[in-house]
């Protein structure tokens, strides 16, 4: 069969790839246009560092086929930053240190992105169980929660927490 | 390597053309969550993928508690979530949904992927024959609807003919004084499978006494298992501390798991049991009017 002709809005530019069918979003994003930030950890959606949004939900890029996405909007780590200014919630993960490595850092970032869209006064609880289908391996969470509090009370235009 | 090829039918006849178009070779597609992990690990090699999304009716919720709710069959788990009044007339089958994956899995799994992936272990599925769920299944010979239990018929196995895919699942009208609630155990608070899963529903009468039960358990034996004894148990009593004892038995005895890493045979059918009492104790309280929370 020959190649998928896919036209999609991908951070907010008008994109256009060709694809097999067994290949991923996460594939096509990664290998065909060449956005390097969602990563594949696991390829069987448990770890999220592929997360991405698509119309408005996140999932597992890694979940879903390329050629699923004619038609779709979606916004990867890439397309979180507002030309050189960083999102606040990129800020506050660089000035919390919420990251070792970083491999998983563009899915908590795309991932808090989504939580704080959908929710600006989270719980530290509600925090937690939002990012569960993200794995970190370095930090052990407790610097990534307080990145994700801290950006929930900035973009909230409250005072940092003490 | 042999190509995969893929289409995206606009209707519900294209769609059974094409699936039965390639028998046994043919996969339906909605949210992906577990076909994609399938194709990836080579446990399912099909030459053809049916994206069923862009079919009229498989993407949402159409009805009412009163008359009973339509939710298409590539629903995702977070529409439901978002379903005020889905939410509020069946807890327990809304928090099943979302007790699976994370809320990434949730933008795309679906009740019908669940039911259709037959583990044994699936959240959804409990909840869903504790109340009473039908499927629509479209197929060559036309649409037949059947209480789902009759899908899965072991672990990876269903009763879907070639050429078959379920359109959509339904929920009954929901009765006066009646309630349902699912209840998982798991090792950790999150992201696992259930070692023993448990569904009720009951209606009760003016007075508390329940008339009608449906008491389900997953995990415990190759396919849910919808248990008779345990309804017994319930119905013309109030949740009292011998009915509680009743239905921890009936649910004990139904039970014929595996030992595996999540649990023994010995742990899984005293757990069960004690899901049963829980799951019960909640089903009661909706019933009488209390908003409870459930998972």
């Amino acid at each position: 069969m020959s190649k998928h002709h896919v036209t999609t809005t991908i951070n907010k530019e008008p994109v256009e790839f060709l694809c097999e069918t067994q290949e991923t979003l996460l594939d096509v994003l990664r290998n065909t246009l060449n956005l390097t930030g969602s990563k594949e950890g696991c390829a069987s959606g448990d770890c999220g560092a592929c997360t991405v949004i698509v119309d408005g939900k996140m999932v597992c890029s890694c979940l879903m086929l390329a050629v699923e996405a004619e038609g779709c909007t979606v916004t990867t780590v890439e397309g979180i930053a507002d030309g050189d200014k960083l999102h606040p919630v990129q800020q506050k993960f660089l000035e919390h240190a919420a990251l070792q490595c970083g491999f998983c850092t563009p899915g908590f970032i795309v991932a808090t992105k989504a939580l704080l869209d959908e929710n600006p006064n989270p719980t530290e609880e509600e925090a937690r169980y939002w990012l569960a289908g993200n794995l970190c391996r370095c930090t052990g969470y407790d610097k990534i929660i307080r990145a994700v509090m801290d950006a929930a009370a900035e973009m909230r235009g409250e005072a940092k927490a003490a | 390597m042999p190509s995969l090829n893929y289409a995206a039918p606009t209707s519900v006849a294209e769609a059974v053309a094409l699936l039965a178009g390639a028998p046994g070779r043919a996969r339906p597609l909605s949210g992906g969550t577990d076909l994609l992990v399938q194709l990836r690990s080579g446990r399912m090699k099909p030459e053809l993928i049916v994206d069923t999304k862009h079919i009229p009716g498989m993407i949402g919720i159409s009805g009412d508690a009163a008359t009973g709710f339509t939710i298409g069959a590539a629903t995702s788990g977070a529409m439901m979530e978002a379903h005020a009044a889905l939410k509020a007339a069946w807890p327990g089958v809304v928090e099943a949904m979302d007790l699976i994956g994370s809320e990434q899995i949730q933008g795309r799994a679906t009740l019908a992927g669940n039911l259709c992936n037959a583990s044994p272990a699936a959240d959804s599925v409990p909840a869903m024959v504790a109340a009473g769920a039908k499927a629509i299944v479209v197929g060559p010979a036309g649409e037949r609807v059947v209480a789902v239990e009759t899908i899965p018929t072991g672990p990876g196995r269903t009763s879907l003919a070639a050429g078959e895919f379920i359109r959509a699942i339904t929920l009954p009208p929901h009765a006066a004084r009646s309630g349902d609630a699912y209840l998982r155990f798991i090792p950790r608070t999150e992201m696992d499978i259930a070692v023993v899963g448990c569904g009720v529903h009951v209606t009760l009468d003016a007075n508390g006494v329940c008339t009608a039960a449906r008491v389900v358990l997953g995990a415990v034996a190759p396919t849910v298992l919808l248990v008779d004894a345990a309804a017994a148990a319930l119905v013309g009593h109030t949740l009292d501390d011998a009915t509680l004892a009743a239905l921890d038995a009936a649910a004990r005895a139904a039970c014929k798991p595996i030992t595996d890493k999540r649990g023994t045979i010995e742990y899984r059918i005293k757990v069960a049991g004690v899901m049963a009492r829980r799951t019960a104790a909640i089903a009661f309280a909706r019933a009488q009017g209390r908003a409870v929370k459930g998972h």
